[in-house]
């Protein structure tokens, strides 16, 4: 059985936030850049299902140069192969337009399960997903926090408002990984070694069936205009903690009459 | 630009309330928009919904009404609302961001080959083209964002619990029933549904929250006693996930989920950054925290610096007495 993974490659979730000199979008300077935490569970079910069933798993990614260091951390950690498609000089893609990119390559791989983490944490867009599965015509399953195996497909739990959905789906398929699908190995040594040796495949759009001239930049779907912090919050407010029942009618009181939230 | 629709979500056969505030935003922007607002709605015996959605001014309610859509899968309920767009031929399409709809949207969009903007927490129209602001970095930063106007079809899933919703002038809701092919591969066989009553933070209007500070899963009743006297959801700083303490499904934050509630009480959470990334946009937040020096005070509304277990059974007590 044939895996491919998706992965993002985005600002660690520790890093502070800074808005670039462009006014819309983020100050790359001094940002620590690592492979999106969803991915990682995504990843990891691939390897496990290969360890057991045999196959292959490759990695693919859109993106700068940067992400080549992404790329091999996944190598590090099993993955057989590695594919980028190479994002360095254009103008920026929308969900779309890498939802795009990624289904062309991804149809030359050989795939009966296409993992990926429920949302990339940067755009926050939660899109990937059910776009890729429906670029590429395949059932899909997001937000999965466990999966189990069945003759010739998968049974999906999907974590979702006050319930969990339990999708029967056949292959190939797409599953979006949540967090509690598993816990992601670290790389071991042996694997760090091996994956120095190993030569990640760099494409540009084209060799996968995508103009960027017609999905970056300004002919982008969806554009950021405009990229600013969160408004700053007033000071806080104490109330003095020496009779916990005093505080807490003071704070009813705040909550009722100020803030009018009660 | 001109028609505006809605997609409503349905859980055996009561209406999400999400889909009240994405329909009440339809309306607003049809007004603009110079269109006509329409719902679609797709399940099994709920032909009977669309007098609801009339009260909110939908001119038109699409009905995909098919035993196999009795549950809720992708591949069905997108092609309700693609009939839905084929028959109202509409400029927008409102699909609230839920766990559904945020499956639902993105397929609509890559079927349609146009843009999305999603979880949205204002939209607006200006010049043909829908604007919209959206926190991405999990909260750490704020875009705006805007669709291409050359496009066919516009798609914003606006966030839960941000926008109101407000019954308007009547619409006429005539029933169209939709007619399309569907082959389902991705089956929802079985729904589970969580403990009786409890409210999901990514829908809550008041979330209280507990992190290391609870000290262990036998302390959750403390919290959940005021979580019950408010009527909010009980959420978990990523230090109670991990520690085993509760499921993932009440982590907010940067791994978890990125809320904004009217009220949220942070109880024994220092405030890590990828916390406060995803409550930070609260509009009122409580810090009850016994050390004063935790990043929490730093965004909080109302502080109290104290131990948990003494004021937040306190506050539960003062709660209850208001009320009476």
């Amino acid at each position: 059985m044939n895996h491919v993974v998706c992965i993002a490659y985005v600002p660690d979730t520790e890093t502070k936030i800074k808005i670039g000199a462009d006014g819309r979008s983020i100050d790359e300077a001094d940002v620590k850049w690592i492979v999106s935490p969803y991915d990682e569970y995504a990843l990891e079910e691939a390897i496990k299902a290969r360890e057991a069933k045999g196959g292959t798993v490759t990695v693919v990614t859109y993106g700068p140069a940067r992400a080549d260091v992404g790329l091999r951390e996944c190598l590090a950690r099993g993955a057989d192969e590695a594919v980028r498609i190479a994002s360095d000089g254009l103008g920026e893609a929308d969900s779309l337009g890498v939802a795009q990119a990624l289904a062309g390559a991804i149809r030359a791989l050989p795939c009966d399960v296409l993992w990926l983490g429920n949302k990339g944490v940067g755009t926050d867009a939660q899109t990937m997903v059910p776009m890729l599965a429906e670029l590429l015509d395949l059932p899909h399953a997001n937000l999965v926090t466990k999966l189990e195996w069945t003759d010739g497909g998968v049974v999906a739990y999907r974590e979702i408002e006050g319930a969990r959905e339990v999708v029967e789906m056949p292959l190939p398929c797409v599953v979006g990984a949540q967090k509690g699908l598993n816990e992601p190995r670290y790389s071991s040594l042996k694997g760090i070694m091996a994956a120095k040796k190993k030569t990640i495949a760099v494409k540009k759009p084209a060799d996968v069936g995508v103009d960027p001239a017609a999905t970056t930049g300004e002919k982008a779907a969806v554009r950021w205009t405009k990229l600013e912090l969160p408004p700053a919050r007033q000071a806080v407010k104490l109330i003095p903690a020496d009779d916990p029942g005093k505080a807490a009618d003071e704070l009813v009181r705040l909550l009722r009459d100020e803030a009018k939230v009660l | 630009m001109s028609n505006v629709l809605v997609f409503i979500e349905q859980r055996d056969g009561k209406i999400r309330k999400a889909s009240f505030e994405a329909l009440t935003l339809g309306r607003e922007v049809a007004a603009k928009t110079g269109g006509a607002l329409g719902a679609v709605v797709a399940g099994s015996g709920i032909a009977g919904l669309a007098p609801e959605l009339a009260a909110y001014g939908a001119a038109k309610v699409f009905v995909a009404d098919k035993p196999e859509l009795a549950l809720y899968s992708c591949e069905g309920y997108t092609a309700a609302l693609d009939a839905a767009v084929t028959a109202f031929a509409p400029a927008v399409v409102l699909v609230p961001a839920t766990s559904m709809g945020k499956d639902v949207a993105p397929r609509l969009a890559a079927r349609r080959k146009v843009g999305l903007l999603s979880d949205v927490m204002s939209l607006e129209v200006e010049g043909g083209r829908l604007v919209a602001t959206r926190l991405v970095y999990s909260g750490k930063a704020r875009a705006t964002v805007t669709a291409d106007p050359g496009a066919s079809l516009q798609i914003a899933t606006p966030r839960p619990n941000v926008f109101p919703a407000s019954k308007g002038a009547a619409g006429a809701g005539e029933v169209v029933a939709l007619d399309f092919a569907v082959t389902i591969r991705a089956k929802v066989v079985k729904m589970d549904v969580a403990e009786t009553g409890e409210i999901d933070v990514a829908e809550a209007d008041k979330i209280v929250s507990g992190g290391r500070g609870i000290k262990g899963p036998e302390n959750w009743p403390v919290l959940k006693a005021l979580c019950h006297e408010l009527g909010a959801a009980l959420g978990a700083s990523r230090a109670a996930v991990d520690a085993g303490w509760i499921d993932h499904s009440h982590q907010v934050g940067q791994t978890g989920k990125v809320v904004s509630p009217t009220l949220y009480i942070a109880c024994g959470i220092s405030g890590a950054i990828q916390h406060m990334a995803g409550m930070g946009s609260s509009k009122v937040i409580v810090a009850i925290n016994k050390d004063a020096e935790a990043p929490i005070f730093k965004v909080a509304t109302y502080g109290i610096v104290g131990d948990m277990f003494q004021i937040v059974p306190a506050l539960t007590e003062a709660v209850k007495k208001s009320k009476a």
